[in-house]
């Protein structure tokens, strides 16, 4: 009898352990840039390509940064979430395009010179945002991906919230969903506007 | 005809992908550079396909990784700055050997916590049976060896 008890006892702490672990989102990474200040960077904003773009003109307001490009379809799904968001809330929101031509896959990089990339680019970011509505603040291109890295992306779409001193206080890693927007980022931007 | 079709296919097949890699040490014609990329990539996790490492996986953001290791190398970082650098953007997941510290402690220790349960476990079981077997493995009383004999004829008449 007491046998039976700890095999069963045994057995329902393995189905506890595993159906944790089925829960886990195995692409939920901790970034350890959160509590960290944003990277600092320098890029051609999308509107206006002969001007640059770099995070500290946003000291002293939250703001979020978005990462996307035309090939992330999980960005094409969180698009309309962002651009309601950005019709409602008066939080800066900026996007990141992340490796626009590079990163569809569909081109030979070796073959494709770097000012040709840069118009092609320019011009496919431009194209999307007029087809899906632009809730963006400004648009920075990230057409190499090197700032991407100084962020840790690894996923598109990933989406950042930054304080008034420019500490990131949060990370969502892939497409922001009504629930992640209403429990997770509105609390913690209301909570920064203070 | 068919085979020797194959055999062509395999062969143009293999020069590109010659053609790519000699491309990627052109980068580094450096043998000792390579060598440090090779041994680096295999320390870092692709955070994309997550149970590769940067050396093996194709994935762009790994491609995109060992470039910027091999930009390091050559600006003369040293091993633990570039995997500092990783750690500081992707996490302590992106090394495929995980510092001993707090959050990773039942990581390092989950294992050998385990073997010495399983160890306990196994003893004490081991000491019971002893004990029951000490207990039970008497001589038989002499009430005991009649019923058994009865037992034993009462089989034989059958």
């Amino acid at each position: 009898m007491n046998r039976y008890f700890w095999i069963l006892g045994a057995f329902a702490a393995l189905v506890v352990l595993l159906a944790v672990g089925l829960g886990l989102n195995p692409r939920d990474i901790p970034s350890p840039l959160v509590g960290k200040p944003v990277p600092t960077f320098k890029l051609a904003v999308l509107s206006t390509p002969d001007k640059t773009f770099g995070p500290e003109e946003l000291r002293g307001k939250p703001w979020l940064l978005n990462v996307w490009a035309s090939w992330c379809v999980s960005c094409r799904q969180e698009h309309p979430i962002l651009v309601q968001f950005s019709k409602k809330v008066d939080v800066p929101l900026i996007g990141l395009n992340y490796k626009e031509v590079r990163g569809d896959g569909g081109f030979d990089m070796s073959k494709l010179p770097a000012e040709e990339e840069r118009k092609m680019a320019l011009q496919r970011a431009n194209q999307w945002l007029a087809q899906h509505g632009d809730p963006y603040k400004l648009t920075a291109m990230d057409i190499d991906g090197r700032v991407g890295i100084d962020f840790g992306v690894y996923g598109v779409p990933e989406t950042y919230v930054i304080d008034k001193e420019g500490i990131i206080r949060m990370k969502h890693t892939g497409p922001i969903t009504p629930d992640i927007l209403a429990k997770k980022i509105m609390p913690l931007l209301a909570e920064l506007g203070k | 005809m068919m085979l020797r079709a194959l055999f062509l296919a395999l062969c143009l097949a293999s020069t590109g992908a010659v053609a790519s890699s000699a491309k990627e040490a052109a980068l580094a014609a450096d043998p000792v550079a390579e060598k440090r990329l090779q041994a680096l990539s295999k320390e870092l996790r692709c955070l994309v396909c997550q149970n590769e490492t940067i050396a093996d996986s194709n994935a762009e953001l790994a491609v995109d990784l060992r470039r910027e290791i091999r930009g390091m190398i050559a600006d003369g970082r040293s091993d633990g700055e570039i995997l500092n650098f990783m750690v500081t953007r992707y996490g302590d997941f992106v090394l495929y050997r995980p510092p001993v510290k707090g959050t990773t402690l039942l990581l390092w220790g989950g294992p050998i916590a385990l073997l010495v349960l399983g160890l306990v476990v196994l003893v004490r079981y081991q000491r019971r049976r002893a004990e029951r077997v000490a207990t039970q493995d008497r001589p038989l009383t002499a009430d005991e060896t009649r019923r058994a004999e009865a037992l034993l004829s009462e089989a034989d008449q059958r």
